[in-house]
């Protein structure tokens, strides 16, 4: 039987254990922009931004600082570093002038979180239901879906490196529950 | 956890999606006289058995299309984009079970 008395955890601890296996922490501010378009629109934008927008559901395409990522089939999450602006963004509208599109500035309506480390897809398997199998949702793999209650945008950067973005509101909310998933994973080290 | 076959970007779970409503229902036009108007917006099928259905990707693509789904078991017996016809050779085995 375990040995309770020397697993047990107050109620009020706050600090979760640091871990190697796990490492979570914020992504700095980045230029997002939403894009919904169709062909030519989605061809015009992909010449102007750099990567051609994916066509795959649920495919990313980089180069360099910049990423598009397929979210819907006329909608991608388009990712810069934040001193693009409000070059970038101009330059997109020119290539798009006269072409029915819509293309939002959303760099501030989310926060993000970079999740990292061995047990990185454990930790997010306990609020995601996507199959994290890297044969399933390999490396460049991108999905809207849940995590709990809050909607998030999963990137897989790395087959142990996660990007995930989330309404900044849910900030507190999603800090909350990875802590309670680190102290979890730490008590039980051998899951996953 | 069930998985539901979204037309545009494959096998998700569940709870990302919405239920909303029977599918293939056509507007009348607007001359068309009050009987046509309270059958389009307050009468439907209700089977037992086999019903066409709208759902919407809602925690993932967004996107809405349509399910042939048995609501006695809850199978998914088809999901296809809106504007396109049901798989007829799904429908016809699920009616020969």
């Amino acid at each position: 039987m375990a040995d309770l008395a020397s697993l047990r955890a107050s109620a009020f601890d706050s600090q979760p254990p640091d871990s190697t296996a796990l490492r979570i922490h914020a992504l700095g501010p980045s230029l997002r922009l939403v894009l919904r378009a169709k062909a030519p629109a989605t061809v015009a934008a992909g010449a102007a931004f750099g990567p051609a927008l994916p066509e795959q559901a649920c495919r990313a395409a980089e180069n360099g600082m910049r990423a598009a990522l397929w979210l819907g089939p006329d909608e991608w999450l388009l990712i810069a570093s934040e001193s693009e602006s409000p070059a970038l963004p101009a330059a997109l509208e020119r290539a798009l002038a006269g072409k029915p599109h819509a293309l939002v500035d959303v760099s501030h309506r989310d926060a993000g979180l970079e999740i990292a480390g061995p047990m990185a897809a454990t930790a997010l398997n306990a609020g995601c239901p996507l199959d994290l199998d890297p044969e399933a949702f390999p490396p460049g793999a991108c999905a809207r879906t849940l995590f709990a209650k809050c909607e998030i945008t999963l990137w897989r950067r790395d087959a142990a490196r996660f990007h995930v973005l989330f309404a900044r509101s849910f900030a507190a909310y999603m800090s909350d529950y990875l802590d309670e998933v680190r102290r979890e994973l730490a008590a039980a080290p051998e899951a996953g | 956890m069930l998985l539901i076959d979204c037309p545009f970007c494959g096998a998700h779970a569940e709870i990302e999606f919405r239920y909303a409503g029977e599918a293939d229902l056509a507007r009348p036009s607007a001359a068309a006289g009050d009987g046509a108007w309270i059958e389009f917006l307050y009468f439907r099928r209700n089977p037992m058995g086999l019903h066409a259905e709208r759902w919407r990707h809602t925690h993932g693509c967004g996107r809405f299309f349509n399910a042939l789904r048995d609501t006695v078991s809850d199978r998914f017996v088809a999901t296809y984009k809106p504007g396109e016809a049901p798989p007829a050779a799904a429908a016809a085995a699920d009616h020969d079970r």
